[in-house]
């Protein structure tokens, strides 16, 4: 199965607001995703000019947006989307 | 280094706000009006209710205009107002901390508490070993009377089921030199500023938010916006701030509308040459020890506790001071900011007659959120002032004797003393005893550098970076090539 794809925004409104905190996902995530995840930075997203910065910081997994990004909530979702595996 | 939570994002967003809102010439128009947008009613509050939620806020931007929250005269006074008086100011508050009273009252009155795990058991060790028979066992559950106990602790050491805890008052619990204590007339905390050593853990400690320091933000937005010329110095520990290059950073700095900007490193590499020569001149003329003196709150635990190490200190003067000299010596019109992860340098700055103002990183950063400034769309701005690497490595625990050990070595003097170098990473309680030690004269080393923060600046209280990383940026730098001489 291809890697799950996690985009972390670090555009500055992003970065500020807590994608700082999560440049380490790496070294939280899981044994058993270790293998499977590919974490990459991204410039911004363009998602957080359309409602006064209360959402960000941004993350995708693979296509799909996380608003208010944790790393709990990314590797929920990195879960979610490889299940079935 | 502040971790995530709710009082750091709400002071990050308002921030924002406010300076998107002063530099769209609105600030004057909506300020009274953001504490009732960020707390409308019917939406849940954070405190016992929205209006207590909103007073909060509206002192919380008094202290970001940098007005003293404690000099309110007239309650009814609103932000515009201040503001206007802001605008006209050329100087000051000295005392550079408030504490928000009305945001502080909600911490515990009595230090240990008896939970629920207590089972009333046979033995009860609580009881026996109190030495001022302030418990007693009702209803099969240890209870404390509160006029007897004595905050002693022993009964949370005995209980085998660890059910007495012991509550902390988290800012006094901080603070490493007794300056923060409650008022009993008033019942919040009160710093006293005779003992007070800037160092901001107690800011970073309160979970309710209610120590703030006094911004400068809205002076150097002025001055930005007057067209100015204002030069950014950016401290050592800026590498590892961002996510991205120094020239980038400096890229992103002018952007925001500011005529220059340069490292704080070159000051650094003055220090160390400065601090070398001094080292090899106190050492022969037969002194036992000398320690650093960039760190601003260190120097002032030093003045304030422990005033027998203070012959001790390096008069040499600090990397911002040596900076905005220099700045200042080559175009006296030109504002200077110096911009870091420190509270104490505000008050530094103050007594320092060439930096004229001090901006904070998170500050910083919420004005290149604020003004829309992202990395990728800048120009890279390339740092051309020589520069050591030693000097970009004064950020992290271990960097500035490293820089002042390598000026000796490589100042080829025949004159120098034996060096044994050491550290002081950190200022806690525990280490203002040590430094108690070190003024008696009977601890090892003949050189001790003190960084008032764990890690150094980098985790310094008004970082935004992870401090491992973050040590790791600077690292990098510091073992890089720093900026030739031409």
């Amino acid at each position: 199965m291809q890697k799950t794809k996690v985009t972390i925004c670090v555009g500055t409104t992003c970065y500020l607001l807590g994608a700082a905190d999560l440049q380490e996902l790496e070294t939280f995530l899981p044994e058993d995703l270790k293998e499977c995840v590919e974490v990459i930075g991204s410039h911004c997203l363009g998602v957080c000019k359309d409602n006064q910065y209360g959402n960000a910081p941004f993350v995708k997994v693979d296509d799909e947006l996380i608003a208010n990004a944790t790393v709990g909530a990314i590797i929920e979702k990195i879960y979610e989307h490889r299940k079935g595996e | 280094m502040q971790d995530k939570n709710d009082a750091n994002r709400m002071r990050k967003e308002l921030l924002i706000r406010i300076i998107k809102d002063f530099m769209e010439d609105k600030l004057a128009e909506k300020i009274d009006k953001i504490p009732i947008e960020l707390r409308p009613k019917g939406e849940p509050s954070s405190r016992c209710c929205t209006y207590k939620d909103r007073a909060v806020l509206k002192y919380r931007l008094m202290a970001m205009l940098g007005v003293s929250v404690e000099d309110e005269e007239d309650e009814s006074k609103q932000l515009s107002s201040y503001l206007e008086d802001v605008l006209k100011r050329n100087s000051f508050d000295e005392n550079i901390l408030s504490v928000l009273d009305v945001a502080c009252t909600s911490c515990v009155t009595s230090r240990y508490l008896v939970t629920n795990a207590c089972r009333g058991c046979f033995a009860r060790p609580c009881v026996f070993n109190c030495p001022k028979g302030a418990m007693s066992v009702i209803d099969g559950k240890s209870v404390i009377d509160y006029s007897k106990c004595i905050d002693c602790g022993i009964c949370t050491q005995v209980c085998p089921y660890h059910a007495v805890i012991r509550v902390p008052i988290p800012c006094e619990e901080a603070c490493p030199v007794g300056a923060i204590k409650r008022n009993p007339e008033t019942d919040v905390q009160e710093i006293d500023f005779g003992k007070c050593v800037y160092c901001g853990k107690c800011m970073v400690a309160c979970p309710f938010s209610a120590i703030l320091e006094k911004s400068q933000i809205i002076d150097v937005l002025k001055a930005i916006k007057e067209k100015k010329k204002i030069t950014a110095m950016l401290a050592p520990s800026v590498v590892g701030q961002f996510p991205v290059p120094l020239e980038q950073i400096a890229g992103a700095v002018l952007a925001l509308g500011f005529t220059g900007v340069e490292e704080v490193a070159f000051g650094a590499d003055m220090t160390s040459e400065h601090e070398a020569e001094e080292f090899v001149e106190r050492m022969n003329a037969g002194d036992k020890l000398m320690t650093t003196s960039c760190c601003p709150s260190y120097v002032e635990t030093v003045k304030k506790h422990v005033p027998g190490l203070l012959k001790a200190v390096s008069e040499t003067p600090s990397p911002m001071r040596y900076t905005s000299q220099t700045l200042k010596e080559e175009d006296p019109d030109a504002l200077t900011v110096f911009v870091g992860p420190c509270v104490a340098k505000r008050k530094e700055a103050l007594n320092d007659p060439n930096t004229d103002f001090v901006l904070t990183f998170e500050e910083l950063a919420a004005m290149f959120v604020a003004l829309g400034v992202q990395f990728n769309a800048v120009q890279p701005h390339e740092l051309t002032r020589p520069v050591k690497s030693t000097g970009r490595g004064y950020a992290t625990s271990c960097g500035v004797s490293s820089a002042v050990l390598k000026e000796m070595k490589d100042a080829g003097r025949t004159d120098i003393p034996d060096i044994n170098a050491q550290f002081i990473n950190g200022v806690d309680k525990k280490a203002v005893k040590l430094l108690q030690m070190y003024a008696t004269g009977k601890m090892p080393g003949n050189f001790l550098e003190v960084m008032a923060c764990e890690g150094g600046c980098v985790g310094g209280p008004c970082t935004i970076g992870k401090v491992k990383l973050a040590i790791d940026a600077v690292k990098k730098y510091a073992d890089g090539p720093g900026i030739p001489k031409k």
